[in-house]
C-alpha cells in the first residue's frame, strides 16, 4: 500500500493548544457560583461506620451541604470503563455505593462537603464525627483466601473476586512427557498511572434539568451510563463533557469522580460544583496496577522445545472491584500467541483486600504475567545451558496460530525481525563477549525479553467505534469522533487516517477534539490501544462515504463513473490520466448550494470491529550495576515494535519514550507502599512515589518492522500500551547477566539490590 | 489549601524583629518551599506570615575582609551553585546546592530555610557542617553566631529563639582555605528526590597524608552529624585505599541510623562505609592526588 499522509511525521493536531496553553482541561473551566467539593476518608482499613454526625460542619458558614450514604441512593454500581453488556453474566461486579457504610481501606470515601472555597471544605470535614466499629483488616492476598480472614464484601465471603481455570490442550499428560520441569515465582508490586492531570471534574444541572458533567475521562459515553446507574437516573439525563486531558493510563477508564461530583451539584440544588482529587488523594482513590504473585511451572523437552506452562497468577485487587478479573482474564489471552507451549494452564485468582483499588493501567496486566514469563524463560534458558535468545527463537509461533479460546489468529508475526533488530541495534554478540569475566565494582549486562499483545479487546469485549466526517464549503472536513485523544495521540493519526481515504492535505482535517456525549458519535473511549485499529476502522468508514458523495456529485457532472475518479490533494482527478476535473472546493460548493441537488457532504460511521490483530514486540536493554550501592544504571535501551504500518512515527516514537519510562519505573523504582500495621499509605505523593524523571531516563532507541495487517484499517495494530510491557523483564535479565542474580520480584531498588547481593556473598 | 491569615512583608531587618518580637506567631517564610508544603499537608493552620523576600541584601554573597564568607540566608540554591565566590571557595556547598530538587525549587528555596527547615536530609547542611560553618542571628536582644553543629536539635527542630531570625551563613577562612571536598546525595532518583544519606567531606593533604579530614552525614543521625572518630584516625594518615576504606567503616561508629520504610538501618550503615570512601577518594583526586582506585 502506497500512502501520503499516513506514515508521515504530521505534527500533533493539538501540538500549538498544548504548548500555547490553549488547550483547556477540566480544572480551566469556570462557572459562575460555583462551588468545591471534598471527600471525608476512613483513617482505618476497614470498619463499621455506625454513625455520622454532619451537625456542626453544616453549621460553619461558608458550607452550603454534607453529604453521607444515607442521604444518597442505596445503588451499587460497577466502576470499570468497560462496554454494557445486554447479558447479566457479562457485567462488571457492582459492589460500592458513591459514599460508603462500611470503609474497605483507609481513605474509603464516607462522608462529604460541599462548600465555597477549597479551605472552607477542608475545615468542615474536621468537623463531621464518625463512630466506626474498627474490623480487623488483610492487604496480602493469600492471606485474605485463608479461612477466617476478615470478610471485606458480604457478598464474597472468602474474598475472591474471580477465579478461572482456562486448559488448552492437557498439561497433566505434557508434564508426565517432560524431561525438565521448572518452577519459578514471580511477585509485582503496586504502582500507579501518575498521569500529570488528577482526576478533576465539576457537574451541575442544566436549565432542561440534566445534569451536566465536565470530566477529566478517557470514556465519555461510559461515564454518562455509570453515573446514571449511580445515581438511579435515566441515561439521557446525563451529558459528559471531555475536554483535553493530561494523561490517563487507564486510571481514567475507570468512574471514579464524576458520580459524586453530580451528587455534590444535587445536593445544592444543581448549582456547580467541582470535585478535584489531589495528588495524594489519587494515589489512594483512584486506581493501582494489581500487583501480582505468579506460580510459573514448565515442562520442557531436553532438546529446549517448550511443552507446557502452568501459570497461577494470585492479583491483589484492593478493595473493590473495579475492572477486577477481567485484568487478569485479558492477560491471560493475550500472552497465549507468543510461544508454541503444546498445551497451557492459566488458573488466574482475583481476591479483594483492605487496600486502595486495582484497575486498568496500561497494558492491563501484561506487564506483570511478561515479567514473571520472560524472567522465568530466562531462567529456564540458562539453567539448560541454551542461548536464551536461541531459546526463544526456537519456541515462537508462527503465523496462521490460532487461540482455541478467543479463535484470534496471528496474521502477521514480526517479531523475528524485531529480536533480529534489537541484537544489532545494542551490539548483542559483541559486548556479551566483552561483559563475561567482570570482577569490579561496577559491572554491565545486557538482557532481553518479548511480549505479545492485542488490538482492542476483541472477542471478550466488544468493538464499537464511530465517526462523523463534515465537509465544509472549502472542501476541507470537520472530523469528529468518538474515540477520545488523552494525549496518546489519536485526534492526529486518525486525522491523517481521514485525510488518506479523502485524498485532503493533512491540514484540511479539522479534528474537534473535545467529546460530548450530547453530540459526539458513540464510541467505547481510550483504552486497550483500540483507537487506530477500531476507531480507526470507523473513521475510514465515515471518510469513505463522505467520499463517496463528493464524487457522486462529480460523477453527475461529469458522466465519468465514480470508479474513473479520485480525490487527490482536494482535486478531482481521473483515475487512468491523473488529470484534474475540477476542485473539491468545487463539488463542496455545489453539495451546499445547488438549487436542486444541495446536500452538503457528511459521512456518519459506526464501526462493530469484530476482529483483532496481534502485535509483537522485544526490549534489549544494557545495564551497569553498582555492586556496592546497589544502584542500577540504564546504559542502552532498545524497544522494536511489530505493531503492522505505524501510522505516524513521530507519534509512535513517544510512545516508545513514555512506555519505555513507565517501564523503567516499574523496573526500578516505583512502589506504592502501605504500613502493614494499619493500613495506611506510606507514600502516597511525588516525594516518597519514585516516579522516574527525566534525569533518571536514558535515551530510549526504537525501530519498528513494519508488515501491514490485513485487518487494520490501513494495516495498524497496536502500539500504545505495547511499549511499556516488556521493559521490566529485559530489565531483570540484564542485571542477572551482570551480577548472576536473578531478581524475581520488583522494583529493583537500591536497598533490594544491596540485600540480594549481601545474601549472595557478593559484598 | 494554604490556609493563610496574613503575610508580612517587611523591608528592613529591624522592622522583621519588631513585628516578630510583637506577634510571636508569626511564621517566618523564606522561600516558602518546606513553609508551604507543611501547610498544604494541614501541619501549618491559620497562620499569619512574614516574608523575608523584600529586605535587600539578605541573599548576598560576599567575602569579608577576614575572608570569612558571608551566604545570606535568603540566598537560593540556583544563586549559589551559580556564585563564583562559592565556585571557586566552596565547591561542595555548590555540588550539594545544585543538588536540591528541580530547577523550580533551587529557584524559590533558600540555604537560611533550608536550615531552619532542621531537616536531617537537608542537602545544604552537611556541607555547611564539613565546612565549620558559622550561623548568623538576629534577635531585639542583638547578634550572636553560633557554630552550626549547635543549632541542630532535633529532627525538624533547630535552636532558633523566639523572634530570632537567620541572618547569614559564615565560614571563616579556616574552614574552606586550601580544602578539597565531595559532596555524594545517596537518593533513588537522579533529580527532585531527597537524600536517603547524604555525605559531605572536606579535606586537606600535604605529602600524601591527611592534615584535615572533615566527615558530615546527613539521614545517618535524628541531627545532621560529623563523624570526629573517623576524622581523628585520619589526620596524619596515608591517602590510601586502605585507609580510606578504614576511614568509611570509623564513620560509620558516629552514625545513629535507624530502620524506616525509606531505608533500613543496615543499608544506611553499609551506604555510609561506601560513600564516605568514595566521597574522600574524590577528595583525594580533586586535592591533585591519584585515583587509588
Amino acid at each position: 500500500m502506497a500512502f501520503e499522509i499516513v506514515g508521515k511525521r504530521a505534527v500533533r493536531k493539538d501540538a500549538a493548544a498544548k504548548v500555547t496553553g490553549r488547550a483547556k482541561y477540566a480544572d480551566d473551566f469556570f462557572e459562575r457560583d460555583m462551588l468545591v467539593g471534598k471527600v471525608l476518608r476512613s483513617p482505618y482499613a476497614h470498619a463499621i461506620v455506625k454513625s455520622i454526625d454532619t451537625g456542626k460542619a453544616k453549621a460553619l458558614p461558608g458550607v452550603e451541604a454534607v453529604i453521607t450514604h444515607e442521604d444518597l441512593p442505596k445503588l451499587k454500581y460497577a466502576t470499570a470503563g468497560h462496554p454494557w453488556s445486554l447479558d447479566p453474566g457479562h457485567r462488571d461486579v457492582a459492589d460500592r455505593y458513591i459514599l460508603t457504610d462500611k470503609a474497605r481501606y483507609v481513605g474509603d470515601g464516607v462522608a462529604a462537603v460541599v462548600a465555597v472555597d477549597a479551605l472552607t471544605a477542608e475545615k468542615a470535614l474536621k468537623l463531621i464525627e464518625v463512630e466506626y466499629e474498627v474490623l480487623p483488616f488483610v492487604l496480602d492476598p493469600e492471606k485474605a483466601m485463608l479461612p477466617g480472614a476478615p470478610v471485606i464484601h458480604e457478598e464474597r465471603p472468602d474474598n475472591i473476586l474471580g477465579a478461572t481455570s482456562e486448559e488448552i490442550g492437557n498439561i497433566e499428560e505434557d508434564f508426565k512427557k517432560a524431561d525438565y520441569i521448572f518452577e519459578g515465582v514471580y511477585e509485582t508490586s503496586i504502582v500507579q498511572h501518575c498521569h500529570l492531570e488528577i482526576q478533576s471534574a465539576y457537574a451541575y444541572v442544566d436549565a432542561d434539568g440534566r445534569i451536566v458533567i465536565v470530566s477529566s475521562t478517557q470514556i465519555p459515553h461510559i461515564a454518562r451510563r455509570i453515573v446514571g446507574q449511580a445515581l438511579g437516573v435515566p441515561w439521557g439525563q446525563i451529558r459528559v463533557i471531555k475536554p483535553y486531558i493530561g494523561g490517563g493510563f487507564g486510571n481514567k477508564q475507570d468512574v471514579v469522580v464524576e458520580p459524586l461530583a453530580a451528587a455534590m451539584s444535587l445536593a445544592v440544588n444543581g448549582r456547580p460544583v467541582r470535585f478535584a482529587l489531589t495528588r495524594e488523594e489519587c494515589f489512594v482513590d483512584t486506581r493501582t496496577r494489581h500487583a501480582m504473585k505468579l506460580y510459573l511451572k514448565t515442562a520442557v523437552t531436553k532438546e529446549g522445545k517448550l511443552l507446557s506452562l502452568h501459570m497461577k497468577p494470585i492479583c491483589n485487587n484492593g478493595a473493590y472491584a473495579s475492572h477486577g478479573h477481567t485484568v487478569a482474564l485479558s492477560a491471560g489471552g493475550k500472552f497465549r500467541l507468543l510461544y508454541d507451549f503444546n498445551s497451557m494452564k492459566y488458573e488466574p485468582k482475583t481476591v479483594y483486600t483492605n487496600l486502595p483499588s486495582a484497575g486498568a493501567m496500561r497494558a492491563y496486566g501484561c506487564p506483570q504475567i511478561f515479567y514473571a514469563l520472560e524472567s522465568h524463560i530466562e531462567d529456564i534458558a540458562r539453567e539448560m545451558k541454551i542461548d536464551p535468545i536461541e531459546f526463544r527463537k526456537q519456541n515462537l509461533i508462527s503465523v496462521g496460530k490460532k487461540d482455541p479460546h478467543s479463535d484470534i489468529v496471528v496474521r502477521t508475526f514480526g517479531l523475528r525481525e524485531c529480536i533480529e533488530k534489537g541484537k544489532q541495534l545494542i551490539k548483542w554478540d559483541e559486548k556479551l563477549e566483552k561483559y563475561k569475566e567482570q570482577k569490579g565494582i561496577k559491572r554491565r549486562g545486557l538482557g532481553m525479553a518479548c511480549f505479545s499483545y492485542a488490538s482492542g479487546t476483541y472477542p471478550h469485549g466488544f468493538e464499537i467505534a464511530g465517526a462523523r466526517v463534515v465537509m465544509n464549503q472549502d472542501g476541507s472536513v470537520q472530523l469528529q469522533v468518538g474515540a477520545t485523544e488523552i494525549g496518546q495521540g489519536s485526534d492526529t493519526v486518525l486525522s491523517q487516517i481521514a485525510a488518506e481515504v479523502l485524498g485532503l492535505p493533512y491540514d484540511m482535517v479539522h479534528v474537534v477534539s473535545q467529546q460530548d456525549t450530547d453530540i459526539t458519535p458513540f464510541d467505547l473511549g481510550a483504552y486497550a490501544s483500540r483507537q487506530t485499529f477500531v476507531s480507526g476502522a470507523a473513521v475510514k468508514k465515515a471518510a469513505e462515504e463522505a467520499k463517496r458523495k463528493v464524487l457522486e456529485i462529480a460523477a453527475w457532472k461529469t458522466g465519468l463513473s465514480i470508479e474513473e475518479m479520485d480525490i487527490k490533494s482536494a482535486r478531482i482527478v481521473e483515475r487512468k490520466s491523473g488529470s484534474e476535473i475540477c476542485t473539491l472546493e468545487d463539488i463542496a460548493m455545489e453539495s451546499y448550494y445547488d438549487r436542486l441537488n444541495a446536500a452538503p457532504i457528511e459521512g456518519n460511521a459506526s464501526a462493530n470491529v469484530r476482529t483483532n490483530a496481534m502485535a509483537y514486540g522485544v526490549t534489549f536493554a544494557e545495564v551497569e550495576v553498582d555492586m556496592e550501592t546497589g544502584r542500577i544504571e540504564i546504559i542502552e535501551i532498545y524497544n522494536v515494535h511489530d505493531s503492522g504500518v505505524i501510522i505516524n512515527p513521530l507519534l509512535a516514537e513517544g510512545q516508545v519514550h513514555g512506555g519505555v519510562s513507565m517501564g523503567l519505573g516499574y523496573a526500578l523504582s516505583e512502589q506504592l507502599l502501605f504500613d502493614t500495621n494499619t493500613g495506611r499509605p506510606l507514600n502516597n505523593n511525588f516525594l516518597d512515589y519514585k516516579l522516574q524523571t527525566i534525569m533518571d531516563t536514558p535515551d530510549v532507541g526504537y525501530a519498528f518492522v513494519q508488515i501491514p495487517d490485513p485487518e487494520g484499517s490501513v494495516g495498524q495494530k497496536s502500539l500504545g500500551e505495547n511499549t511499556t510491557i516488556s521493559t521490566a523483564p529485559a530489565v531483570r535479565n540484564a542485571v542477572l547477566n551482570a551480577t548472576g542474580i536473578a531478581f524475581n520480584k520488583i522494583p529493583m531498588t537500591p536497598q533490594t539490590v544491596f540485600e540480594k547481593l549481601k545474601q549472595n556473598g557478593l559484598l | 489549601m494554604y490556609d493563610i491569615v496574613g503575610i508580612e512583608s517587611p523591608d528592613t531587618l529591624e522592622a522583621a524583629i519588631e513585628m516578630l518580637s510583637n506577634n510571636p506567631n508569626l511564621k517566618i517564610i523564606a522561600g516558602g518551599t518546606d513553609v508551604l508544603v507543611q501547610m498544604r499537608n494541614g501541619a501549618l493552620e491559620e497562620i499569619a506570615l512574614l516574608s523575608l523576600r523584600n529586605i535587600p541584601g539578605m541573599a548576598d554573597i560576599r567575602i569579608m575582609d577576614n575572608g570569612t564568607i558571608s551566604i545570606g540566608a535568603m540566598a537560593t540554591f540556583a544563586e549559589i551553585f551559580r556564585s563564583s565566590i562559592i565556585n571557586e571557595h566552596l565547591p561542595v556547598l555548590s555540588e550539594a546546592a545544585v543538588s536540591v530538587g528541580g530547577p523550580q525549587i533551587r529557584n524559590m528555596a533558600t540555604i537560611g530555610g533550608n536550615i531552619c527547615n532542621g531537616a536531617v536530609s537537608a542537602d545544604s547542611a552537611t556541607t555547611l557542617f564539613a565546612y565549620n560553618a558559622e550561623l548568623k542571628l538576629l534577635s531585639r536582644e542583638g547578634e550572636r553566631t553560633v557554630p552550626i553543629e549547635e543549632f541542630y536539635a532535633g529532627p525538624g527542630k533547630v535552636n532558633l529563639q523566639p523572634a530570632e531570625i537567620l541572618t547569614a551563613i559564615l565560614i571563616p577562612e579556616t574552614g574552606y582555605r586550601k580544602t578539597s571536598g565531595c559532596y555524594i546525595k545517596h537518593s533513588t532518583r537522579k533529580a527532585m528526590d531527597i537524600a536517603m544519606l547524604g555525605v559531605s567531606v572536606v579535606c586537606k593533604t600535604a605529602g600524601g597524608k591527611f592534615t584535615d579530614v572533615r566527615i558530615a552525614l546527613g539521614v545517618a543521625a535524628p541531627v545532621p552529624i560529623r563523624c570526629r572518630e573517623a576524622e581523628a584516625y585520619a589526620i596524619g594518615k596515608e591517602t590510601s585505599s586502605e585507609i580510606i576504606r578504614e576511614i568509611g567503616r570509623y564513620a560509620v561508629r558516629a552514625s545513629r541510623a535507624r530502620d524506616s520504610w525509606r531505608a533500613s538501618k543496615a543499608y544506611r550503615e553499609h551506604l555510609i562505609e561506601v560513600l564516605v570512601f568514595r566521597a574522600l577518594k574524590e577528595a583525594v583526586i580533586r586535592d591533585g592526588g591519584e585515583d587509588i582506585g
